[in-house]
């Protein structure tokens, strides 16, 4: 069948129309999936367990059959050309998979063969020098600890130099400074032009990485927009006022105010969004002095994708 | 084509050998001796002579066969089952590598394993009795067909097999009974009527014969039909492979 490349705009990486999944126990895991991730972005796909996020990664990467829908990589379709598409992919998978015999050395080389390419010893020793590997080259990977057969396995999907990176849940059972480890590296793969598309529970680490992020829930895309664009549209900020002496109620003069009694009357609690124009915050303020209430500290804080999060999800519900 | 990908499968599973290589070649070693201490010597001390050759000579066409396929079927299907099992299919299944790139590494590595250890086996007989092969690359032929095929049996196996009980199943209830009544140990003309008719049906029977032909120059059935028969089960084994990579079975959702 001859390629045939669909005219898709130039900075499109992964092109999702209409996917759904239904596996063979008749559970319908994504429903009408539409989505658009960019060359060379950092897009994260949030979701609670269950929501589809390694059946939709599954699908783009070859592993399992869509039940409908079309899915195109760099504009070329995963069914028609899946030579090509696999090619372009490196996948590194949620479950920690590996060889217990093989060594890292080898095993990281029979992945730059299986997709195609010809050995590069060279290519092989820089990806396992990004990844502090080096030293461990002649290990067998049962001798390696979970983070570093962590490493090991992105090494693996590194070694035929991918133009799209999926990370199936990069950080799960990580420690922390592996974990900022493993931002810093997606970072420097999306400096070499790398598109990383990963899936998380971790909030921040979507806040912390992402360009954009997707909310999947049900095997339903909920939202999908810019990480900032989100956080403003959707974000709430918290105003804490520590009272100088404790309130027993709200008074009547501030119930125009969505107010809160916190901490047995010592603090009020107003919550805004940061979208709106008016914030209100200048009338409450006006308002507690003239009720002659005073305050000895106040703060705020800005909700976090988390809570945005936690909002979508239980308003789909 | 991805050859690099067949290569690097090739490689990898040929590196699960070597790494095991003692115990590789220790297995037929101490096998085939086991038979000839058994049967070559104890049965053989009484049956002087079968087909004009001695009985240890006799048996040694048959006992290689049987190592040969029982160990195709054992490595092909735990070469494709552990990856299942362990998890790691996923990247081939994520790989730009077709079915039949697949089968070629995966078959090809464990034909390669089981030609080899029949040739060890060879050479270890060949310890125990004056061995003449009238046609070695006849010989090497049935060697290679009959690797191929059960090796693409043993894979089919091992794509079908959900647990490692239902890995040993068909080995032990089909291969192992098919390759006894074959004719190592005995020609056909030996047996009841009714157990040489039965015995026509069984295609391990014309391998081993065929085999022995090429050792001898003589077999229970003609050279021809027992070639006719090998690339047939060949053609079969490819058929089934095709048919279940077709439908996608058993490897992606
Ligand atoms: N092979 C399968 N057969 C039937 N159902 C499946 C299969 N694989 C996954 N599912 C179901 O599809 C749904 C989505 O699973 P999936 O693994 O894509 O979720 P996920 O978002 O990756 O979850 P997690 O965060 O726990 O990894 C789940 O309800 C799961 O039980
Ligand atoms: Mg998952």
């Amino acid at each position: 069948m001859p390629a045939e490349r669909a005219r898709v705009p130039d900075d499109a990486a992964v092109v999702i129309r209409g996917l759904n999944k239904t596996y063979a126990s008749g559970f319908r895991a994504l429903h009408a999936v539409d989505l658009d991730i960019r060359r060379g972005e950092i897009f994260a796909l949030l979701g609670p367990n269950g929501a589809g996020k390694t059946t939709l990664i599954s699908i783009v990467c070859g592993i399992v059959h869509p039940t409908a829908g079309e899915v195109r990589v760099n504009g070329w379709d995963i069914r028609r050309d899946w030579r090509r598409t696999r090619a372009l992919i490196g996948l590194v998978p949620q479950e920690l998979t590996s060889d217990a015999f093989e060594t890292v050395w080898n095993t990281v080389s029979f992945s730059r063969g299986l997709f195609g390419k010809a050995p590069d010893p060279a290519h092989i020793e820089r990806v396992l020098r990004d990844l502090t590997l080096w030293d461990k080259r002649d290990s067998q990977m049962k001798a390696l600890s979970g983070g570093m057969k962590r490493r090991v396995l992105i090494a693996k999907a590194l070694a035929h130099e991918p133009e799209v990176l999926f990370l199936d849940e990069p950080t799960a059972g990580v420690d922390v400074e592996l974990r900022r480890e493993m931002w810093a590296l997606v970072h420097a793969l999306r400096h070499q032009g790398v598109t990383v598309i990963l899936t998380t529970h971790y909030i921040e680490e979507a806040e912390e990485m992402a360009d954009r992020v997707a909310v999947i829930n049900n095997g339903e895309i909920v939202v999908v927009d810019d990480k900032r664009a989100l956080m403003e549209q959707l974000g709430r900020k918290q105003l804490t006022l520590h009272l100088q002496t404790p309130l027993a109620h709200i008074p009547e003069a501030l119930s125009r105010h969505e107010l809160a009694l916190d901490d047995d009357g010592h603090t009020l609690v107003y919550t805004f969004a940061t979208r709106d124009e008016r914030t209100g915050v200048t009338t409450l303020l006006h308002d507690l002095a003239a009720a002659d209430i005073h305050f000895r500290d106040l703060d705020t804080r800005q909700s976090t994708l988390e809570d945005i999060f936690v909002d979508l999800v239980r308003d789909a519900r | 084509m991805n050859l690099h990908a067949v290569r690097a499968i090739f490689m990898f599973e040929m590196a699960r050998t070597f790494r095991t290589l003692t115990q590789s070649i220790l297995a037929p070693v101490v096998t085939t001796s086991l038979y000839f201490v058994v049967f070559g010597a104890a049965i053989g001390a009484r049956i002087t002579e079968m087909d004009g050759v001695s009985y240890g000579a006799f048996i040694v066409p048959g006992l290689i066969m049987l190592l040969v396929l029982t160990q195709s079927v054992s490595n092909a299907s735990f070469g494709i089952y552990m990856p299942k099992f362990v998890g790691t299919i996923y990247e081939v299944l994520s790989a730009p590598v077709s079915y039949l790139e697949v089968v070629m590494g995966y078959v090809g590595a464990a034909a390669a394993k089981s030609v080899m250890l029949g040739l060890i086996a060879l050479a270890t007989a060949s310890l125990f009795v004056p061995l003449e092969i009238a046609h070695p690359l006849w010989m090497l032929l049935f060697l290679v067909l009959t690797a191929v095929t059960f090796s693409l049996i043993g894979f089919i196996i091992g794509i079908w097999a959900d647990d490692f009980e239902r890995l040993g199943l068909v080995p032990l209830l089909v291969i192992t009974p098919l390759a006894f009544l074959g004719g190592t140990f005995y020609t056909i003309d030996m047996l009841p009527p009714a157990w040489q008719t039965i015995s026509m049906f069984n295609p391990v029977l014309y391998l081993i014969s065929g085999f022995r032909w090429s050792f001898y120059e003589s077999g229970d059935v003609s050279v021809a039909a027992s070639l006719a028969v090998v690339a047939s089960f060949l053609a079969f084994a490819l058929a089934l492979v095709w048919l279940i990579f077709r439908t996608g079975w058993r490897l992606r959702d």
